[in-house]
C-alpha cells in the first residue's frame, strides 16, 4: 500500500496563510518536476553520482509532504547511489510516482 | 538583525524566508542560489546571519565559510546530519539545523544567535569602557606622577581649585577640577551626586534620605542627582 502524503508540515509553516501554501506548492511542484526529469536523465547516463544529488534535493519535498517511510528509502538509495548502487531504483521510482500523482491532485 | 539566505533549493529559500517573516528583528536581505553569488555580495556589504545550505553543487557551505575573512554568524541548514561534527570546527557557526526545519526548532536557533550578538555587543561596549577610561591613570603631586588605581576611590570631592581623592589606600589633593577627573572615571562604576561629589557606587555602605555612608564619610546627595542614584541601585 502506497504512503500516503500529508499537509501537516506545510500547514504549521503558513499558520494558514493560504497564500504562502499556494505558492510553496507552486515552488515544490515545479521544482520537484524538474529535479526528476534531471534524476532520471542520469539514471539513464548511469551517471550514479549525479543522481545521488538529484535524489539528495528530491528528498527534502518528500519529508516536507510528511511521507517518512519513503524519505528512508530515498535516503538509503542516495546513500547506495553514492557507492555505485542503484538497487533501490525501482523503489524510488514508485516514490516519485506517488509524490507527482499527490502534487498533480493539488 | 540583517541575513542572507543561501541554498541552490528554490523549496528551501522560500520556506526559510517564510520562518524569518515571523520575527520582527530579522530582515532577510539578500537570497542567493549559489555561493559564489552571495561571496560577491559580501565583499561588498555585511551582515549579522546567514542562513546556509551545505550541500550545493560546486562550492559547498564549508568551502563558502572558508572564503570568508571575517564570517558572520551561520546557520547552517541541511537534509543530512553527518555534517554536524565537521561544523563544530568553525566558531561562527552557531546552530544545525536538519530540514524539514520545524518553526519550533528555528525559533531556539534564532535565540542562539540573539544571545551570541548581545554577548558580542556587551563585550564590545566593556572594551570600549577599558579603553577610554583604563583601570588606573596619574595623578600631579609635588612635580611626582603618582599611579592611581580607579577601583580603590570611594569619593572625588571638589575644593575650590583642587579635588581631593579619598582610596582604599590613601587620600591625596590635587590640583585638577571635578570634570576632568569624571572624564576618567567609568559610568558603570562612579556617579556624581553632588555637585561637589563623585562617588563609587561599589562602595555604598547605606543611603539615608538625601546622604550616603560611604566608608567613613557621610556625603550629601542633590535632590537632582538622586533619582538616578536610586536607578543604579540593585534595590530588593
Amino acid at each position: 500500500m502506497k504512503e500516503q502524503a500529508n499537509l501537516n508540515y506545510i500547514n504549521s509553516l503558513s499558520g494558514g496563510d493560504k497564500s504562502f501554501e499556494i505558492k510553496l506548492f507552486s515552488i515544490i511542484k515545479k521544482e520537484f518536476k524538474i529535479e526528476k526529469n534531471i534524476y532520471y536523465d542520469n539514471i539513464k547516463s548511469e551517471k550514479l553520482k549525479l543522481c545521488s544529488e538529484n535524489v539528495h534535493k528530491i528528498k527534502h519535498k518528500i519529508s516536507i509532504l510528511g511521507l517518512e517511510k519513503s524519505y528512508k528509502i530515498a535516503e538509503q538509495h542516495e546513500n547506495n547511489l553514492r557507492e555505485g548502487n542503484s538497487a533501490l531504483q525501482d523503489k524510488f521510482s514508485d516514490i516519485l510516482n506517488n509524490v507527482t500523482n499527490y502534487l498533480n491532485k493539488l | 538583525m540583517n541575513c542572507i539566505i543561501i541554498d541552490d533549493e528554490a523549496t528551501s529559500r522560500t520556506i526559510i524566508g517564510e520562518l524569518c517573516s515571523s520575527y520582527k528583528n530579522l530582515n532577510v536581505v539578500e537570497v542567493f542560489s549559489n555561493a559564489i553569488e552571495a561571496i560577491k555580495y559580501l565583499n561588498q556589504n555585511k551582515t549579522d546571519l546567514i542562513f546556509l545550505d551545505i550541500h550545493m553543487p560546486d562550492f559547498n557551505g564549508f568551502d563558502f565559510i572558508r572564503t570568508l575573512k571575517d564570517p558572520p554568524y551561520i546557520i547552517l541548514t541541511t537534509a543530512d546530519a553527518e555534517f554536524a561534527i565537521q561544523a563544530f570546527e568553525y566558531d561562527c557557526i552557531v546552530d544545525y539545523i536538519v530540514k524539514p526545519i520545524k518553526p519550533e526548532r528555528f525559533k531556539k536557533s534564532i535565540q542562539k544567535v540573539e544571545g551570541k550578538l548581545n554577548e558580542k555587543v556587551t563585550a564590545t561596549v566593556t572594551d570600549k569602557e577599558k579603553q577610554q577610561t583604563g583601570d588606573d591613570f596619574y595623578v600631579n603631586i609635588n612635580k611626582r606622577l603618582i599611579k592611581i588605581d580607579i577601583q580603590s576611590i570611594y569619593l572625588v570631592e571638589a575644593k575650590g581649585d583642587y579635588i581631593y581623592l579619598k582610596t582604599d589606600h590613601k587620600n591625596y589633593t590635587v590640583h585638577s577640577t571635578l570634570k576632568k577627573i569624571e572624564e576618567k572615571l567609568p559610568d558603570h562604576m562612579f556617579l556624581k551626586i553632588h555637585r561637589s561629589y563623585i562617588i563609587n557606587i561599589n562602595k555604598i555602605i547605606d543611603i539615608e534620605d538625601n546622604s550616603v555612608l560611604i566608608e567613613k564619610d557621610i556625603v550629601p546627595v542633590s535632590r537632582s542627582n538622586r533619582p538616578e542614584l536610586m536607578k543604579r541601585l540593585n534595590l530588593l
